[in-house]
């Protein structure tokens, strides 16, 4: 991130209360994770002991202290997506992508992550690839999908230069 | 726009939009929220563009909506007047609806809702069985407003409850007439509302603070959601009515940040609120001033927890403290602090407008009005459902619901998700409210209502359910972090096929000493799933110990791979998928699984595209 983004947003939230979980959610909103040098920035800026924005930034689940994939695969493993079968939705993709749940894939093009709930439980079993749901997934409709997000498809954001 | 200077010019204004639109206007509500998982901004797109095609448009007003409730039918939408409900709509079927629907005034039959039963097709949404079991309070206005105009909320009788408390009624009045409501939280505990108020009206503090917890983090369950997308008015309305009762100058709304178009909606809403006067200092020219934040959650179920939650808008870890204090008495930075679920906070304007004999005339004798429920899981109609308090949960689930799919058998329901508890056959016919329920073991919780049929292992879910308060237990206190993690590792035992009797032992003895010593809610209703499933379901407990089965097939180190040779087609895929290399056979020869080498990871039955792979 440029300092000056980052400068901005700690001038913004600088003294006001409560404004530590905010100030860290722009932060990554900015740059896609939370660095170590990002998080002391913050502390120093907002004058608050690093102690504590360390204890914040791995409190919640949304904070990311490391580089993310591209692409972000959320699997819903709530209740109703698990007793129509997101199990094996979900390690469909971890075989497929060659990852475990929580971490990118070697290329950074997708991160897979699995959530509590999507609250889209009449599409049980659903995935969410960055904004788009996917309904009714199953260990062979995984991997149609992601073929849209390899080598630049249609639906897959900046398309690839190299093709 | 206006601004509201006087209580007389909230009616006025209404008066005047009332008389500028034409309530026999043709329109189509389209669902906008949760539809749009299902391409809803597509076909509403597509049904604008067609409309202006042929010059229509003015005449004919596209409405985009909060959830409908009919989940299973996404997306939907309904033709006024006439009430006409469709559903499964694509972009290409808008072309027809405006030719036949607006410009005929036929209904389009292949887009209607067929019962399951007859296949006989219903024109009507109100004569659905899934909406005419229902009553609508909270959901009133879901489906039915654009949540994005402040103008369709007041055109609809809103902020009349506000103006009328505010003008007739003193804080203490107010609050009497909640409790007489006989109104309980509907975030999951049901306390009554009325008496939380009346304690945060007592405390005296030149301070106060009121809250509104939005952070909806029961899997399964989207209730909160759909009112603060489809209706977020209702609920900001009782927060003022709230904040004037209990005497509270500024509130914050703690949303979960997984729910991004409640944020939207919220923020146009409070923007509007500002623009109209409704926000600010000297409300309506009263001496009342009302400051309102909205704060987004950063992910940890935890801070549905109350005094976890505060410290999260503190900008902390979201971790529980000891009570007392109480946050009526030193919440928010040491603030008297008042907190409300958003569908407690929706009931309010309502109460306050009709009366409390109105709505204590609904519902049990101690579970009064309604209660929104999120009906998931193995059932017909997927969906948002809104049950007067006393209905069984047979009319909930096969009325409402349509039964179970697929021919198979009710099992059991769950309610409150990793806090409540199962519920079994023998209790359809309980009439539903906070007493019954705990009285069975399970809990009324935030709503979440998910139904297992008989493919469903009630040991599966008691782990699934583990696993999550599990991982979401904060560490704070020792029973729920060792606690859950001890009785996670016993129900992976048992899964496994390696678990014995005193495991199970252990197990009980372990959900009882969790239960009675955690410090919040969190721990303390984390071993409910275990103990219900124990208390009806022991009998499988008993099968994944004693006979080392699974009689749901559920738990994949318990089963038996084999080839069904009458519909292996050869093709190969199971043994390249086998990590063991337990499956012998070429391509164009029968497959065959060799037992000793298998390890039950259940790839092949997952790549087998024929079926071929059976389980016992």
């Amino acid at each position: 991130m440029s300092t000056s983004a980052l400068t901005e947003i700690i001038e913004r939230y600088r003294g006001k209360p409560g404004s530590l979980i905010p100030a860290l959610q722009k932060a990554q909103a900015e740059m896609g994770y939370l660095s170590g040098e990002t998080l002391e920035q913050i502390s120093t800026g907002l004058g608050i002991p690093f102690s504590r924005v360390f204890g914040v930034a791995t409190f919640y689940s949304q904070f990311y202290l490391s580089p993310r994939g591209k692409h972000t695969i959320k699997v819903c493993v709530g209740t109703a997506c698990h007793v129509r079968g997101a199990g094996a939705a979900l390690q469909a993709l971890e075989e497929k992508l060659g990852v475990k749940a929580g971490n990118p894939t070697e290329d950074l093009n997708f991160q897979l992550e699995t959530v509590a709930c999507l609250g889209t439980c009449f599409l049980a079993p659903a995935i969410m690839i960055d904004k788009d749901y996917y309904g009714e997934q199953t260990p062979k409709t995984v991997g149609k999908i992601l073929k849209k997000y390899i080598g630049g498809g249609a639906d897959a954001g900046t398309p690839d230069p190299e093709e | 726009m206006a601004r509201f200077k006087t209580f007389k010019d909230i009616a006025k204004y209404r008066e005047k939009l009332n008389k500028e639109r034409d309530s026999e206007a043709t329109a189509i509500r389209v669902c906008m929220t949760g539809c749009r998982a299902k391409g809803a901004d597509a076909f509403s797109e597509s049904l604008k563009a067609e409309l202006k095609k042929r010059g229509l448009e003015k005449k004919f007003k596209v409405i985009e909506t909060g959830c409908h409730g009919f989940c299973s039918m996404s997306p939907v939408a309904v033709v006024e007047p006439g009430n006409i409900f469709y559903g499964n709509l694509k972009p290409e079927d808008a072309e027809e609806i405006v030719e036949e629907t607006v410009v005929n005034g036929r209904t389009v039959e292949r887009l209607l809702f067929a019962d399951p039963a007859t296949q006989e097709k219903i024109v009507k949404e109100k004569e659905i069985p899934f909406y005419s079991h229902q009553k609508r309070l909270v959901l009133k206005n879901c489906g039915v407003v654009d949540p994005r105009e402040i103008d369709d909320y007041i055109c609809r009788g809103g902020y009349a409850a506000f103006s009328k408390a505010l003008e007739t009624m003193k804080p203490e009045e107010v609050v009497e007439e909640i409790l007489k409501s006989g109104l309980r939280g509907r975030g999951g505990a049901g306390f009554p509302t009325g008496l939380k108020w009346r304690f945060a009206n007592k405390e005296r503090s030149d301070k106060k603070f009121l809250v509104c917890n939005a952070d909806e983090g029961d899997p399964g369950a989207f209730m909160d959601r759909a009112v603060l997308e489809g209706d977020p008015h209702a609920v900001l309305e009782g927060m003022l009515i709230g904040a004037y009762a209990i005497g509270a100058d500024e509130g914050y709304i703690y949303v979960r940040a997984e729910y991004p178009i409640a944020i939207a909606h919220l923020n146009i809403a409070l923007k509007q609120m500002e623009e109209l006067g409704l926000l600010g200092r000297n409300i309506l020219g009263a001496k009342f001033s009302f400051d309102l934040h909205i704060k987004e959650g950063a992910g940890a179920f935890v801070c549905g927890e109350e005094t976890a939650l505060m410290a999260s808008i503190e900008g902390k870890r979201g971790t529980p403290r000891v009570r007392p204090p109480f946050p009526i008495q030193s919440g928010l930075w040491g603030h008297p602090t008042c907190i409300n679920n958003v569908e407690t906070l929706a009931n309010v304007a309502a109460i306050i407008e009709n009366g409390s004999d109105w709505y204590a005339s609904m519902g049990t004798e101690k579970s009064k009005g309604t209660k929104v429920f999120a009906l998931a899981g193995m059932i017909r109609n997927t969906g948002l459902v809104e049950a007067p308090m006393g209905m069984t949960l047979r009319e909930i689930i096969f009325e409402v619901g349509g039964g179970i799919p697929n021919g198979k058998k009710f099992k059991a329901a769950l309610t409150g998700g990793p806090s409540g508890g199962c519920i079994p056959e023998q209790f359809l016919d309980l009439p539903i409210d906070y007493d019954s329920l705990a009285k069975v073991g399970a809990i009324m919780g935030s709503g979440g209502l998910i139904i297992m049929d008989e493919s469903t292992c009630v040991v599966d879910i008691a782990k699934y359910f583990m696993t999550f308060t599990q991982s979401e237990s904060c560490g704070k206190c020792v029973p729920c972090r060792m606690g859950t993690k001890r009785m996670l590792e016993l129900l992976e035992r048992i899964t496994d096929g390696k678990g014995t009797m005193e495991d199970l032992a252990l197990l009980e003895e372990t959900a009882d000493i969790v239960k009675d010593t955690s410090l919040c809610g969190l721990g303390q209703t984390a071993p409910n799933p275990v103990i219900t499933t124990l208390k009806y379901f022991r009998d499988e407990y008993l099968a994944h110990i004693e006979q080392k089965k699974c009689p749901a097939l559920k738990c994949k180190a318990l089963l038996t791979y084999t080839v069904a040779e009458d519909k292996c087609k050869k093709c190969h895929k199971c043994a390249e998928s086998c990590p063991a290399n337990a499956i012998s056979g070429q391509k164009k020869e029968i497959h065959k699984i060799d037992q000793a080498k298998c390890v039950k990871c259940g790839m092949c039955h997952t790549v087998c595209p024929f079926d071929a792979i059976e389980l016992s």
